[in-house]
């Protein structure tokens, strides 16, 4: 069952937003783990290749303050800032999170949490990680109410699934549809045209003849009258 | 045709325009800092309508991808609309002249009460290693213990190993790890920074009993005056502090839930923790260049010490603040 939050609205109805458990936030965390990885390891590689003139590890008597600044100091500051830098610029998101279609938001108003905010979650990373692979980040998101870890816990804040509001629909649910056969069976009829090419016979003949009937329409035997019949309902 | 569904086509061929509509404007509210005043008015007449009509969806068709769609349009206009004013320098000078001092003033007893900690552990430390000299051991290397006995100190070839450059990156950021990690693990009720407190006073206190028993304290107290007074008092002070705070919103929440306490306390800790760790930086800077510098007599190191430390204090007693108060206003 989905996990929501609701967030009190000065118009009496509540904003809701699905929480992202455990799979999500992961799934996220493994692509964020990547990006910031292989970007600290092309800096260092690539800063070596170009300082030392060749890829090979310094010994610690050679590694001067121009090596360590130019090299060091930033592919671990790629890989340890990468987290808090980013989640303060993009406002609560990372590109992981982007990508995984997940969002930071202050448990209280369901904003983009402030920097404050951002920078305390980043903080408690320290225990989350605790004692390696963050299994206490991970065991406490599987057993809080809303998911959390114990960064967020400190901060207020929560991941929720973002999906960005799509028009599409909208763009081809007509008002004569909607009167015919009611939102929810249009938005049905519509969402089963699209899915036509990918459903096999069998199954889409089923699902035709079963929204065919709560329409009051009988079913036409073959194939191509069904999807027509289908169409010409909700256009 | 049932009357439902008429009156559902005419409110959806009424309202779909407005919906398309408000769904494009959200792009432009989203990003950027600011977004023309006739946008945010639109946005602000248009919150209530979409409210009023994702009520009316979520009553009617609880799981059509229309009152997705309005869901994410009304969640989405709730944000922008409801995001806080950004004003971050502002924030970072408050930071300095009042919230830092405030907080100290709300932590005064947990402070006393880690510094007690940390003083009774270094001379628990100091005692121990005093009456047994072989549990030196137990705090520092072998390879220290050797160069003692020879009457030399870890930290005399110190520039010689590292550039001071290098030296103070290295130096403060290994302090702001552990300042951070004294802080964070009050999570554990208190234990995790009480245990941090009381491991690194017993470490200090047997260290400097090692040293006094070979004749090079003094010069072990010369090489941490310059930076010492603030290093310990941010990481052994003020971050077992906050930690302790913490533990105590959890075990003691009050009126408040548990996670209401702990978030208070978070949030007023952690403000005092940004301003020490800048403070850190100063320390770890002084570390890689004065400390091991030869040519600063102990005077020098001294005055740069306490005078560094007096900053340190009239920053967190908030006479900043008092003083940027006091000036008068321009115009």
């Amino acid at each position: 069952m989905e996990s929501i939050v609701r967030i009190p609205s000065v118009t009496g109805v509540d904003v809701e937003l699905k929480i992202a458990g455990p799979g999500g936030r992961s799934y996220a965390f493994v692509i964020d783990w990547h990006i910031r990885f292989l970007a600290a390891a092309a800096w260092f590689i690539g800063g070596t290749i170009a300082y030392v003139g060749g890829l090979r590890l310094l010994p610690a008597d050679e590694v001067g303050s121009g090596y360590t600044f130019i090299v060091v100091v930033p592919a671990a500051a790629i890989y340890f800032l990468y987290h808090p830098v980013l989640e303060v610029l993009l406002r609560g998101q990372t590109p992981g999170k982007r990508m995984a279609g997940v969002r930071l938001v202050a448990l209280a108003d369901g904003g983009a949490p402030g920097i404050g905010a951002l920078l305390v979650r980043n903080v408690f990373r320290l225990v989350d990680s605790l004692p390696s692979l963050y299994a206490v980040g991970l065991l406490t998101t599987m057993v809080t109410k809303n998911a959390v870890r114990i960064g967020d816990i400190a901060a207020g804040t929560v991941l929720v699934y973002d999906e960005p509001p799509s028009s599409q629909l909208l763009d081809r649910l007509s008002g004569s549809a909607v009167a015919r056969l009611g939102l929810e069976q249009a938005q049905l009829v519509r969402e089963l045209l699209d899915r036509w090419p990918q459903l096999g016979a069998d199954a889409r003949r089923k699902l035709a003849t079963d929204l065919l009937a709560r329409a009051s329409v009988a079913p036409p035997g073959d194939d191509t009258a069904l999807r027509a019949k289908l169409e010409e309902l909700v256009a | 045709m049932s009357g439902q569904n008429v009156a559902g086509a005419k409110w959806f061929e009424q309202r779909v325009a407005e919906w398309r509509s408000a769904g494009a404007r959200l792009r432009g509210l989203e990003h950027g800092k600011s977004a023309p005043a006739a946008s945010v008015l639109e946005a602000v007449r248009t919150y209530p309508e979409i409210a009023r009509d994702l009520a009316i969806a979520r009553r009617a068709a609880p799981n059509a991808a229309l009152t997705k769609y309005l869901e994410g349009v009304y969640r989405e206009l709730h944000r922008s609309l409801f995001r806080p004013p950004v004003a971050f320098w502002r924030s970072v000078l408050r930071l300095f002249t009042h919230d830092a001092a405030a907080a100290v003033r709300e932590l005064r007893w947990q402070i006393v009460a880690v510094v007690s900690l940390f003083v009774v552990s270094i001379g628990a430390g100091a005692w121990l290693v005093s009456a047994y000299p072989e549990l030196a051991s137990l705090f520092a290397s072998e390879q220290m213990i050797d160069g003692v006995q020879r009457g030399e100190l870890w930290t005399d070839n110190l520039l010689n190993v590292f550039p001071s450059s290098l030296l103070s990156v290295r130096i403060f950021t290994n302090n702001i790890v552990v300042a951070l990690f004294a802080a964070a693990l009050g999570v554990l009720y208190g234990l995790g920074t009480f245990y941090i407190i009381a491991m690194n006073g017993l470490s200090i206190g047997g260290v400097f009993a090692f040293t006094a028993q070979h004749g090079v304290a003094g010069r072990l107290f010369q090489f941490t005056a310059a930076h010492g007074f603030v290093e310990l008092s941010v990481i052994f002070g003020i971050a077992g502090a906050v930690g302790l705070s913490l533990g105590e919103a959890l075990a003691r929440p009050g009126e408040l839930t548990r996670a209401a306490a702990f978030q208070r306390a978070v949030a007023r800790g952690f403000k005092l923790m940004v301003v020490c760790l800048t403070f850190l930086v100063g320390a770890g800077v002084l570390e890689g260049f004065v400390s091991p510098n030869a040519r600063f007599p102990l005077s020098a190191r001294l005055a740069i010490g306490l005078g560094y430390f007096a900053f340190f204090l009239l920053v967190l007693s908030g006479a900043l603040g008092r003083f940027t108060r006091a000036r008068p206003a321009r115009g």
